[in-house]
């Protein structure tokens, strides 16, 4: 049977489909209380008394918190990368002291509902001294202000390198620099955060809105407030979408849980968009210089990197990951015999970052990308001419890189970049598409096309596990300690469960997400769910039928190997005696169950192209995208069908990232796009169809299936792309050096191009390349 | 984002209304669409004490010519003037404005009247009606009375409107087939509000020459503007190409422009030049071929 490789409908649908979908918001208990958030109005200040007086006689008021109230709770602690040194920069649950991002809790209002808990947050008065706040990273290290001497406003840098620098750059034909920059955006889901806390007999607790990481939440939570785990339950209902920034710990989900054991009720906290784009991790915001030594054929023989990343108000549970997967993965595709890159973690007042789909990645990919076509311009040569020369031979692989990764050796698992190039080139017919472009230029339109290429990292072990077992009606249920954010986890873990078990995926039932269920789990996130709980699963279901067939030789009077499993029955063929899967599991005495735990101690690698083609409209300095095409080997797709929908999804937060999505800020530290009329994604107008091509031509060594994740790569290269597309509309090499091209930002460069004369002016026949 | 507690009433006819505006004065607001006033109260920007529901009045949702004029009742949507509301010129620069009014289900419910009275700066309906010099009919107590809409838009969300005033009606004039009429605007996403965005109208003689032009830019200050210098400047002119490239390019300098996140006022002050002359293409591209010079 092969239902691995197959594009089947998601068995998590119907319910999505027709309205039943339980969602954070859609929970109502009887008693429960809502908790709105007094946030922080100014950037920076000291924080001096806060009235509460007012907001508690209001109606329906049951309590009003500040820090005070909760001193003896912790701040959020880290759940990556870890570095000395970070500690002191951890934010606290509610504000104490100071005030460092407008958006910073400050005060809690419970009340028994939701506009009443709004009404008196507002009556809640903070006494803020303001101080003037830190925005511009690039100004220097800075300084954290304490109640003691202020800290550094750099915790930490991090550095990775190898080979000889030195002698790269002192045997260089040529040194090429480019600067690059990235916007601040980040993800945003269509269901904001949210989080019940119900507590329940004898001092245990259950909170609902649980995304992502809920057994690490679990842990973490219990810590903090001094808890067994196991008086803990986190419970994950739908998630309409995760993208990295939901599901982590933050404040406020800690918060519901100390206020429903202290007041006794369930509190229920739903966060509201303005809230969301002010509170939840910000993304992305690094400042790139990189230096390159070539040597006269375009080869690259050295690589030095110096970036910032702007990390906002506080160190979240993230740490240095961003900036760590930065520095790592920034030499991406190419062989770079020597290389050192030094990021910067540098605090401002905003509000804090961490990890966004692809983090460390997309930045580090646009900045290098536009590194190989600044090389290319230099030298003379084709941009795909010297990006094929660089490339890392199939031969190599897999290829130590002799730096890690999130505490992991940087060891590419496989691969053939050149390959994939060369089938991306041949599908997409790029050649017919540069032609059509530079014939439309020609003809007075700014069209233009634009490549690059990636490597993506998935797979984050350490471990995961699944339990099958066979329930009463022949189901088979597996409970796995991964979390779906609405990525279709049932359905590809029920294709790898029925390849092994012969069913139809609909006779399998997977429960992800229920810390009751299982005790461990490490969740979803970095691409890992496929490959780690995959991998689980597919040990799990081989356990599975093995010991249905040793039950079922017992039942039959044959020996296992010569019955067959299929379709939920045993079958003798010799006899046409049948046993189903229910009938087994009830003679096994204590059913029929089993475990697969996978451990991995290496990340695996996947790669790809994308391809953009934009016109650009001189006049308004509006981009339009009319074509993207992304290339992906992802080892092996369990259903192309979502590999391709997590592909195009991702390639839309691309394009939003490269267009149209930035946090922008006041001189003052106000955000400035704090709603969704602001803060710009693209819709479906502005998103062409993204054509995708799908290869399996490298599977990862490193786990049964061969399979790599598929979660992240659709948005890795698009701010790449675009940009060498809009440069080559414009006919502008090297134009474009920070994202997003706003029509604003676009306007600006082309008015610097054209004060200084070297650009034609726009009434002027256009120039072709 | 739970907006604050507000008393509701559904006025049966204009009268209760009227009586409920001069009960409430400034602490009502009218509810037509709520496209822009529901949002606003979630965002607590605003904070009514009364919410005077207009939607139960009556007559109010008719569009209807009357002699030179097209009436338009202040709670027609705006989906209404998708297919043209009348024969000629009017009917199809209102049918070419609509669909850069926010999105679909928007248009559905929003009004004309409605976007008027909440006189957002980057507002199609508001650009027309100063473009057309419309009629603003205004009921109260007191009595009613007609405002040209270059006196009823005073700032950014502020009209000329009394407390207790409630607009009933829109009279635009209903241009002759010598007419020739064009809109554009250009905002970063479909349905976003327009950096800028300009509207022309075109009398074009026998003799092929401009005999008069109203020519508008929105959404670059806090109310838009008619470029009455540049339309002076049209008359008597034969149209062409470079012409209107000619009187565009002179926009933007004679406007002082806002800006914002999404447009600096150096480029915003370009884009004036770049709707109006797209506006004004759109206008000519009705012209029979040969009239264009």
């Amino acid at each position: 049977m092969t239902v691995i490789g197959k594009p089947l409908p998601r068995i998590e649908d119907p319910p999505l489909l027709t309205g039943q979908g339980r969602f954070l918001a859609d929970l109502q208990v009887p008693g429960m209380l809502h908790m709105r958030v007094v946030r922080a109005p100014v950037a920076l200040g000291r924080l001096g008394e806060i009235d509460t007086v007012d907001a508690a006689a209001m109606p329906g008021v049951v309590a009003v918190w500040t820090a005070a109230d909760i001193a003896t709770l912790p701040p959020v602690d880290f759940r990556m990368t870890r570095i000395a040194g970070l500690e002191a920069y951890r934010q606290p649950l509610l504000a104490r002291d100071f005030v460092r991002y407008v958006g910073e809790p400050v005060a809690l209002v419970f009340a028994d509902g939701a506009h009443a808990a709004e009404d008196a947050a507002e009556a809640v008065f903070c006494d803020i001294d303001e101080m003037a706040p830190r925005l511009d990273p690039a100004d220097g290290p800075g300084a954290f202000p304490t109640t003691d001497e202020p800290l550094s406003g750099e915790p930490a840098t991090v550095t990775k390198a190898y080979g000889d620098l030195d002698a790269a750059f002192a045997g260089a034909h040529a040194v090429i620099e480019v600067e690059a920059r990235v916007g601040r955006h980040s993800g945003v889901p269509l269901e904001t955060r949210g989080a019940l806390a119900v507590p329940g007999e004898g001092e245990t607790l259950v909170l609902h809105g649980a995304a992502k990481v809920p057994h690490y939440n679990r842990d973490a939570i219990a810590r903090m407030l001094g808890r067994d785990p196991a008086t803990i339950q986190l419970s994950e209902g739908h998630v309409g979408g995760g993208f990295g920034i939901r599901g982590e710990l933050y404040p406020e989900d800690v918060l519901v849980c100390a206020a429903a054991l202290r007041l006794g009720r369930p509190v229920k906290w739903v966060e509201d968009r303005r809230e969301h784009l002010m509170a939840a991790n910000h993304a992305r915001d690094q400042r790139y210089r990189l230096r390159a030594a070539v040597d006269g054929d375009g080869f690259l023989r050295g690589l030095e990197a110096e970036f910032i990343t702007d990390q906002g108000a506080y160190i979240r549970t993230h740490g240095g990951t961003v900036t760590d997967l930065s520095a790592a993965m920034l030499p991406g595709p190419y062989l770079i015999p020597a290389y050192r890159a030094t990021g910067h973690i540098r605090l401002t007042n905003k509000t804090p970052a961490g990890t966004y789909r692809a983090p460390g990645r997309f930045e580090s990919t646009f900045a290098r990308e536009r590194l190989m076509d600044a090389i290319a311009r230099r030298l003379g040569h084709d941009p795909l001419a010297v990006r094929r020369r660089n490339l890392i031979p199939a031969a190599s692989m897999p290829h130590d890189r002799g730096i890690d990764a999130l505490g992991t050796p940087l060891v590419y698992d496989s691969g053939d970049y050149a390959d994939l190039l060369d089938r991306a080139e041949a599908h997409f017919d790029l050649g017919g598409l540069r032609a059509e472009a530079a014939a439309r230029r020609a003809a007075g339109e700014a069209v233009g096309v634009g490549v690059a290429l990636f490597v993506e990292k998935s797979g984050l072990g350490p471990r995961d596990v699944v339990h099958l077992r066979v329930l009463d009606d022949g189901t088979v249920e597996a409970v796995t300690g991964v979390a779906s954010i609405g990525q279709g986890v049932e359905t590809v873990l029920a294709q790898i469960a029925a390849e092994e078990l012969d069913l139809p995926i609909t006779g399998i039932r997977v429960v992800h997400g229920q810390t009751a269920r299982i005790g461990y789990g490490m969740g979803a996130f970095a691409s890992r769910v496929t490959v780690m709980a995959g991998t689980a699963m597919q040990i799990a279901a081989r356990t599975l039928r093995d010991r249905a067939l040793a039950v079922a030789a017992e039942m039959l009077q044959s020996p296992p190997e010569a019955l067959c499993l299929g379709g939920g029955t045993v079958i003798r063929p010799d006899s046409g005696a049948t046993v189903s899967l229910a009938q087994i599991a009830a003679h096994a005495g204590d059913g029929l169950f089993s475990e697969g735990v996978f451990d991995a101690d290496h990340m695996n690698y996947p790669y790809g192209v994308h391809i953009a083609r934009v016109r650009v409209d001189r006049a308004t300095c509006g981009v339009t995208v009319e074509r993207y095409a992304v290339a992906y080997d992802v080892g092996r797709a369990v259903n192309p069908m979502l590999v391709e929908g997590q592909i195009v999804g991702a390639a839309a937060q691309g394009i939003g990232g490269a267009l149209m999505e930035e946090f922008v800020y006041s001189p003052d530290g106000q955000p400035l796009a704090a709603s969704l009329a602001d803060y710009l994604m693209p819709s479906a107008a502005e998103m062409p169809a993204v054509e995708v091509l799908i290869r399996e031509d490298a599977p990862s060594p490193q786990n049964p299936l061969g399979v790599k994740g598929a979660g992240e790569g659709g948005l890795t290269a698009a701010g790449a792309a675009i940009a060498a597309a809009i440069d080559d509309a414009l006919a502008r090499p090297g134009l474009v050096r920070a994202l997003p091209v706003s029509p604003d930002r676009l306007h600006r460069w082309l008015q610097a191009d054209r004060s200084r004369g070297d650009v034609p002016m726009r009434r002027c026949a256009p120039k072709t390349i | 984002m739970k907006c604050a507690a507000f008393d509701y009433h559904r006025p049966a006819d204009t009268a209760e209304m009227l009586a409920r505006l001069a009960e409430h004065g400034p602490e009502a607001r009218v509810l037509a669409g709520g496209q822009s006033l529901v949002p606003a109260m979630n965002f607590r920007l605003l904070r009514p004490a009364v919410l005077l529901d207009a939607n139960a009045l009556p007559g109010l949702d008719r569009v209807q010519a009357d002699g030179d004029r097209l009436r338009i009742g202040a709670l027609v949507r705006h989906a209404a003037f998708h297919l043209p509301v009348a024969d000629g010129p009017l009917g199809r620069l209102l049918a070419r404005t609509v669909p850069y009014i926010a999105h679909y289900p928007i248009r559905q419910r929003g009004t004309f009247g409605g976007s008027l009275a909440h006189a957002d700066p980057a507002a199609e309906w508001c650009l027309i009606a100063v473009l057309l010099d419309a009629e603003v009919e205004m009921h109260s107590q007191r009595g009613v009375r007609s405002v040209p809409a270059d006196g009823f838009f005073r700032a950014s969300f502020t009209t000329d409107a009394a407390p207790d005033e409630l607009l009933t009606e829109v009279r635009l004039p209903l241009l002759g087939n010598d007419w020739h009429v064009g809109f554009y605007e250009f905002a970063r996403r479909a349905g976003d509000y327009a950096l800028a965005m300009a509207g022309a109208a075109l009398q074009i003689g026998r003799d092929g020459r401009i005999t008069a032009a109203r020519l508008a830019l929105g959404s670059v200050a806090g109310r838009p503007l008619r470029l009455t210098t540049l339309e002076a400047g049209l008359r008597g002119e034969l149209p062409g190409p470079d012409l209107l490239r000619e009187v565009a390019a002179g926009a933007g300098a004679l406007v002082e422009v806002s800006d914002d996140i999404h447009a600096s006022a150096a480029y915003r002050r370009d884009l004036c030049g770049v709707v109006l002359e797209r506006a004004l293409r759109q206008a000519l591209q009705s012209l029979p071929q040969d009239a264009a010079a």
